[in-house]
């Protein structure tokens, strides 16, 4: 489960407000989603990469987290370039399938930007701490506490299901119906999954409303979510990677705003 | 805002309450008086509503949407709805009451609802854990935790909110022997400290009563009984002990030994290491044998792969290495590996009841349940019918044919998934944890069915359990696993 699991880490990036990693990642996303050139992607991941080396994240575990993103990026490249929009010389072509060199330079724009969006998003979010989201969202954000504890709490029985869905499986093997009909048995699992869950939902409020959530009186916090010089420093860094991204794109003649005119 | 610390007391006025589904009350007539500081072990058969009463007592029942209420219900002389805070409740199972990840962000949570100063929280958290003798870092992974030492948790974080009153149901009925003392103790330790007033609802008496000044059972009509421990189970013992509560002195039967030796093994292990999931294994180095006309009871404590054991030798998940072999006699034209036979192939041969039977079940009605593994087998329509009434009546199962099996109590079910796997007949029926947390009615129903069923049919049974008293009821050669094995 590696996307769920996170560990409490002592290094100086886990004890910044996941609410600034939120909105850091957001600000070096922001531009990438409005324009489609090689050159502001590939100046925002070689900043991004100077980034990471203060992460404070092992490269075993960068590769180990981030190899979905590696996958994914070249997968999108290539059916990018073959069937992308075309223009200048054509390559290659055969059927639907005509590699030219538009589509080639918006299959690595596109792949550039892949990694550029998604890699920071996953070394920020590696050090966030779920209970440690949720104090951000409530007091940072101030999300309704009501809210964002029942998910943070909802979120714990995730491992819960796992199990679950494993014991469903073998009591169907057990009860002789699971040579055939693997399409309805899945349907019907997913109804039993569903219906263990409402009950451990239920009896997960229950406890929670036992142990004084939503009563009248005004919430404290054990753990006070801080926005403090080095928030704003992490939300600085996003933002200068941004604008040195567009400003290269602009000054290589490269920018092209998707919303503006083309 | 200031928290009120003092023992409370306790009050209900004629209470009832009705839960909207429902057209019964769950419990009505409900006139009594608990002084500050009184401890009081709360009895009634099944049904009775001693839950409701609990959750009524702690304001989480629910609005108007919920169910309906009458009378009156007060903590210190206010209504229970308005007294959150005061009172604290710890339920029966673990898992669904851990609320957060690390052990002291899940102990100062009902402070922070409370709104007590951040300062102070701290200081509360270290305290209810020393009081409850949860000796783990604050930032311990809750789920790292045994069931024992969750229920702990769940102690520690209701007496962090300082609460006048605290309701404990059944707080013990889902953990291992060594579990239940830890948490026993654990309360004791903890009135030592803080003298709350006390509600405890447990099947289990002889752990509880040394703790208790006073007995309540409730049923039809209100209050039963009211009075000190000794007077009321001289008094109700014997009635209480037949609606399945376990009253000292009232152990359920036992049934007979079995008349013949052990047959031959039918299903056997040898170097056989288990895994629940690709790449985990949990116990290795197991060699035991299954043999006709016995029970096997696999024991040991908790987390050691007691029921991996049992999925593994009933053909449900695969030998991480090692052999689990079918005797010729039992393994027929399928071969002599049980994990590669088809699903239908092991219905005759060996069935499993799983611990949790929301696991297992399948249909709409309880007739229903019954015929699934008949009809997979591929019985003409007569033969489905005849299995499924004789099950029906042998398991007072009959008047719920039409029921939907999730709506059946707890004792129910367990009966259900039981049946449902004697259906098929099959030679070897592997069990997990099958009387955890059940009555002593149902216990003494299902001891009895489970031997008539070595003896009758001649069948190999496999129980994984810490229920000493199933390992003896039933004369079970025992499996031990340790954590060292």
């Amino acid at each position: 489960m590696t996307l769920l699991e996170s560990r409490a880490r002592t290094g100086g990036m886990a004890r910044i407000n996941p609410v600034a990693k939120l909105g850091a990642s957001g600000l070096i996303a922001l531009p990438l989603i409005f324009t489609l050139d090689m050159v502001s992607a590939a100046v925002a991941l070689a900043l991004e990469c100077v980034l990471f080396v203060f992460a404070g994240v092992g490269w075993r575990e960068f590769w180990v987290r981030t190899w979905p993103v590696w996958l994914a990026a070249p997968l999108t490249g290539v059916t990018i370039a073959l069937y992308g929009q075309s223009g200048g010389t054509v390559y290659a072509e055969w059927l639907l399938v005509r590699i030219s060199e538009g589509s080639l330079l918006l299959a690595g724009a596109t792949m550039l930007r892949v990694l550029a969006i998604a890699l920071p998003s996953v070394v920020l979010f590696i050090t966030v701490d779920p209970t440690d989201l949720a104090d951000g969202l409530a007091q940072t954000w101030r999300l309704p506490a009501r809210f964002v504890l029942g998910a943070l709490a909802g979120l714990r029985m995730v491992g819960l299901f796992i199990d679950d869905w494993h014991a469903l499986q073998l009591a169907r093997r057990a009860r002789g119906v699971a040579d055939r009909g693997r399409v309805r048995r899945f349907l019907g699992m997913a109804f039993a999954l569903l219906v263990l869950s409402i009950r451990r939902g239920a009896k997960l409020s229950t406890a929670m409303e036992a142990r004084g959530l939503g009563s009248p009186v005004r919430r404290t916090w054990a753990r006070p979510a801080r926005f403090g010089t080095a928030e704003w420093m992490l939300l600085l860094i996003g933002a200068a990677i941004s604008a040195a991204a567009i400003a290269a794109a602009v000054w290589a003649g490269t920018w092209n705003f998707i919303l503006g005119p083309s | 805002m200031t928290v009120d610390t003092r023992p409370a007391t306790v009050e209900a006025r004629g209470w009832g309450w009705r839960h909207s589904s429902r057209i019964a009350w769950a419990l009505r007539d409900v006139s009594l008086r608990i002084e500050a500081g009184e401890r009081v072990l709360l009895l009634g058969a099944s049904g009775a509503g001693k839950s409701t009463l609990l959750h009524g007592l702690a304001g989480v029942l629910g609005g108007a949407e919920e169910g309906e209420a009458e009378g009156r219900l007060l903590i210190d002389g206010t209504p229970a709805t308005a007294a959150r805070g005061r009172v604290g409740l710890v339920l029966q199972d673990p898992d669904s009451q851990v609320i957060l990840a690390r052990v002291g962000d899940d102990v100062a949570f009902g402070c922070e609802n409370l709104g007590v100063p951040q300062e102070e929280i701290w200081q509360r958290v270290d305290d209810a854990l020393d009081a409850v003798g949860l000796d783990v870092p604050l930032d311990r992974a809750t789920k790292a935790l045994s069931g024992g030492q969750k229920q702990r948790l769940a102690l520690a974080g209701s007496l962090a909110m300082r609460p006048g009153l605290l309701l404990l149901d059944e707080p013990t009925a889902n953990l291992d022997p060594e579990g239940v003392v830890e948490v026993r103790d654990s309360v004791e330790r903890m009135l030592q400290r803080q003298r709350s007033t006390l509600i405890v609802v447990e099947h289990r008496l002889d752990v509880w009563l040394p703790l208790i000044d006073r007995v309540v059972v409730i049923g039809e009509g209100g209050v039963i009984a009211d009075g000190s421990p000794d007077r009321v189970l001289e008094v109700e013992g014997e009635r209480l002990a037949e609606a399945g509560v376990w009253v000292p002195g009232h152990p359920p039967q036992h049934p007979a030994a079995p008349a013949s030796a052990p047959g031959e093994s039918l299903v056997s292990a040898r170097g056989l290491a288990v895994a629940r999931a690709r790449g985990t294994m949990v116990a290795d180095g197991i060699d035991v044998d299954v043999r006709a006309g016995s029970v096997l009871a696999i024991t040991g404590p908790n987390g050691v792969g007691k029921s991996t054991l049992g999925l593994t030798l009933a053909g449900l998940l695969p030998p991480a290495a090692g052999q689990v072999t079918a005797s010729e006699g039992l393994g027929g034209g399928a071969g002599a590996h049980p994990i590669r036979w088809s699903s239908r192939q092991l219905l005759t041969r060996i069935g499993t009841v799983f611990q949790e039977p929301e696991h297992q079940l399948l249909a709409k009605t309880v007739r229903e349940e019954l015929e699934i593994g008949p009809r997979s087998l591929g019985l003409p329509d007569a033969e489905i019918t005849a299995r499924a009434d004789e099950l029906l009546q042998r398991l007072r199962l009959d008047r719920l044919a039409r029921a939907n099996p999730y709506t059946l109590s707890g004792g129910e079910k367990r009966r259900l998934t039981v049946a449902a796997a004697l259906a098929t007949r099959p030679q070897v029926l592997v069990l997990d944890e099958p009387t955890f947390g059940q009555d002593a009615r149902t216990w003494q129903e299902l001891v009895a069915m489970l031997a008539a069923l070595r003896d009758e049919e001649g069948a190999a049974l496999v129980a994984v359990t810490h229920d000493l008293d199933v390992v003896a009821a039933l004369h079970a050669e025992r499996f031990t696993m340790g954590s060292g094995s």
